[in-house]
């Protein structure tokens, strides 16, 4: 069974970054990623907070050089998807249909994925209609209507995307106010294509072989009703891609992995970063910067356990 | 490894998947998409795995929209296995190798 020092999980901004460090401090790295490398970041138009980047910089090509600049310092990057993962002694076995790997330490950065509203209708019309990436299938809606539906950052910006191809864009939020960075929110308010429908919550998505309408309901009134569209977005905050970590990490309530402030996880010499932890803020800022960190923890703990 | 996928058009659609004598995977995708990119790697794999078992295509939609439009697919990626020119299995999203394989497995049984 091949043996490497340091195995990182995930090819995203986080495990990128982890990566990057990781490469540059010449340890016996390998970096495993069931897709391509760039994680939620491809799924983003235009990133507009990435320090630094004055203009903003396009999802496709922040991932494209996240990954460039980790291979410039010769991290290694396999597509493999990690089905499991157990400790055996020192060691930490990592599972995939390819085989096993094991590892003197980990660092999980699994990342997450876009929660589902889990309403009647909606796995049923997922890819007819239901989308979860604006970015993506933006473009099948030429001169439709469509419904997005949630208040955060993603539902701002994807909404405001969506208008470049909707005529008329629906934004369902169940409070009266958006919980979106001001800046995005701003957008949303001032673009004349997009109404926004507050207090009200989506019960059903309708539709025979299509989305024909989304059933709301207004939280103030309680007055339910359909409200006809050609396609609803859904943009409801991330699940984390975890489910495999069940019972090997403490995780919180939704499943996000619970760490120190060194990045540490409750299984020793397992360290997490990125989207798929349980903290306050998911950008791609801190996922890096939780990168770096978590090579620092174990690089460290490599010294003090494994030396 | 790119050599073993097919790149279909609305043109020849018909004649190259639904007229296939073996089952086929469709990878309906844009240059524009993510997620698409993102898969890529995995469906070259699959088309170097089941040379010869599947016959393993991409369909742009970009420059085909009547295909996916008879689909009615308003998602991609989008994964479609097609057997005896029906639709087997349809999936859509960046999903996990294993994920398609057993997809794939379903209709070589």
């Amino acid at each position: 069974m091949e043996t490497r020092d340091l195995v990182i999980v995930g090819a995203g901004p986080a495990g990128l970054t982890a990566g990057l460090y990781a490469a540059r401090a010449r340890m016996d790295v390998l970096l495993l990623e069931k897709l391509s490398p760039g994680g939620q970041v491809l799924t983003t138009d235009m990133v507009e907070n990435w320090p630094g980047a004055v203009d903003g910089i396009t999802g496709f090509e922040l991932a494209d050089r996240m990954r460039d600049h980790a291979l410039k310092f010769g991290l290694e990057i396999q597509m493999h998807e990690v089905t499991k993962l157990h400790a055996d002694g020192k060691y930490k076995v990592l599972d995939s249909p390819d085989g096993e790997i094991r590892a003197k330490a980990v660092i999980l950065a699994v990342g997450a994925q876009p929660r589902k509203l889990g309403m009647p209708g909606e796995d049923t019309l997922t890819g007819k209609g239901v989308s979860y990436c604006g970015t993506c299938d933006g473009p099948f809606y030429r001169d439709q209507v469509v419904v997005a539906i949630g208040g955060g950052d993603t539902a701002a910006e994807e909404a405001v995307f969506l208008t470049r191809f909707a005529k008329k864009v629906y934004l369902v939020h169940r409070r009266d106010e958006l919980r979106a960075a001001g800046v995005l929110a701003e957008r949303v308010l001032q673009n004349d294509k997009i109404e926004v429908l507050w207090s009200h919550v989506p019960l059903a998505v309708v539709g025979e072989g299509g989305v024909e309408a989304v059933r709301l309901k207004n939280l103030k009134t309680d007055e339910e009703f359909d409200l006809a569209t050609d396609g609803a977005f859904v943009f409801v905050g991330t699940v984390p891609n975890t489910e495999f970590l069940r019972d090997v990490v403490d995780m919180d309530q939704q499943g996000f992995i619970v760490h120190d402030r060194n990045q540490q996880t409750s299984l020793d010499g397992v360290f997490s970063a990125g989207d798929c932890c349980s903290k306050l803020l998911r950008q791609i800022v801190v996922a890096a910067g939780e990168g770096a960190v978590a090579t620092y923890a174990a690089q460290k703990y490599l010294e003090d356990h494994h030396e | 490894m790119a050599d073993n996928i097919l790149q279909v058009s609305d043109d020849n659609f018909e004649e190259e998947i639904l007229g296939s004598d073996i089952p086929a995977l469709v990878d309906f995708w844009a240059a524009w998409c993510g997620p698409c990119r993102a898969i890529a790697p995995v469906v070259e794999e699959l088309a170097e795995q089941y040379a010869g078992q599947v016959k393993v295509a991409k369909l742009n939609v970009d420059e085909s929209p009547k295909t996916p439009g008879q689909y009615g697919i308003r998602a991609i990626p989008t994964l479609i296995v097609f057997k005896g020119g029906e639709v087997a299995e349809q999936i859509t999203g960046a999903v996990s190798k294993a994920h398609l394989e057993q997809a794939i497995q379903k209709q070589l049984a």
